[in-house]
């Protein structure tokens, strides 16, 4: 039996290596398309796309949403929408063969489940907002951004990760 | 040389093809290196995993010093690339919330999605969370509007900003990352193990 569970479950990679590759993709990316990587841009495209469906009147009129709607093609025809697809295939592929897919809530054991799906909501909620703001969250602001030297790439990254130090304590029995 | 779209030596027509490709390529990085898991991702901040700060560290060099080789060497042209632009307030600001939110999710947009699409529960409750996030800003978008488009310093970089050379910036960049990485070591051998 822990035979079986230790085939099943393979070893995360050594994050070195992990970030060598990412940091490889990264240049490729940007080799390619003159841009970098994103993560929040095709969600944000989705949310655009949903309200122009629901109410393209009101999309229109609204001055962030209009930023992003063109009369000639649909919101969802963007660079970052077929990205994060593929950022769905490739995970849902690496997570497939090592033996890491299946329905569950990831919760510290000393806290419930309903706890952790409560803080997800809200901690996806003031991340969603937050990268509005900062145009941009960890992987297109702040790694794309650090990538070639930009300044607001850096100062993100240093708020995001300052403000989650500052905060950790508060969360403290979440996680450990 | 490159960007190779932009200076159309590959066709437009390719950019979405390779937008899928680089994307499942990212979502496969991220989740072989463990980040589908929002305890892992948690870990750096009480000291009990510190592969986030050893991802994001040598991805930023690596990438950062390849482009500039590439530049050097005359592969690929710089000045050609989009720099984010630099938002003093909405960086500041808008970084703030997001690292709030990252230790109160344990995710960041990314990784949400990666978790999600591996069966975590918690993480599509995330990536819902990110959809009414944005909904939010949108809808109440003209109170958001200064702090959006406050301190607007150009789309700079180091060197812009600084009047420093990239490559001393790069590399003193690379010996505070290596230094992180023995004190990261020195700390997790300190801390009480987590299990996840």
């Amino acid at each position: 039996m822990a035979q079986k569970e230790e085939k099943r479950m393979r070893v995360y990679w050594n994050p070195y290596f992990g970030g060598f590759l990412l940091g490889i993709l990264i240049i490729f990316t940007f080799y390619i398309t003159g841009r970098g990587l994103g993560a929040t841009g095709g969600l944000k495209s989705g949310v655009v796309a949903i309200v122009d469906k629901a109410d393209t009147e009101h999309a229109h009129e609204n001055a962030y949403y209009s930023k992003f709607l063109n009369d000639e093609e649909s919101p969802l025809n963007n660079w970052l929408v077929f990205e994060t697809l593929g950022i769905i295939l490739g995970a849902f592929l690496s997570g497939g063969l090592n033996g890491r897919l299946g329905f569950k809530v990831q919760h510290s054991p000393k806290i419930t489940v309903k706890r952790r799906l409560i803080f997800a909501l809200i901690g996806g909620l003031l991340f969603g907002l937050g990268a509005q703001i900062a145009r941009g969250c960890t992987s297109g602001a702040a790694l794309s951004g650090i990538a070639v030297l930009s300044v607001g790439g850096f100062i993100t990254m240093l708020a995001i990760f300052g403000s989650a130090f500052l905060f950790a304590y508060f969360f403290r029995k979440n996680w450990i | 040389m490159g960007p190779l779209i932009p200076n159309e030596i590959i066709p437009a027509e390719w950019n979405s093809i390779f937008a899928l490709v680089i994307g499942i390529a990212f979502g496969y990085i991220l989740e072989s290196s463990g980040f589908s898991s929002s305890r892992k991702l948690a870990g750096v901040f009480y000291g009990y995993d510190f592969a986030v700060l050893k991802v994001f560290f040598t991805a930023a060099l690596v990438s950062s010093i390849g482009i500039l080789y590439m530049d050097y060497m005359g592969y690929l042209d710089l000045g050609a690339l989009y720099v984010h632009p630099t938002y003093l307030k909405g960086a500041l600001i808008g970084g703030g919330i997001m690292g709030l939110g990252f230790i109160t999710g344990g995710f960041c947009p990314g990784t949400s999605i990666c978790a999600a699409a591996i069966g975590k529960i918690d993480a599509l409750v995330y990536v819902g969370g990110i959809l009414i996030g944005i909904f939010l800003f949108s809808e109440l978008f003209s109170r958001f509007e200064p702090l959006y488009d406050g301190g607007f310093m150009g789309y700079i970089t180091i060197m812009d900003a600084f009047e420093i050379s990239p490559y001393v910036f790069v590399f003193a960049f690379t010996l505070l990352a290596v230094l992180s990485f023995v004190i990261a070591d020195i700390v997790r051998k300190r801390v009480k193990k987590v299990v996840y």
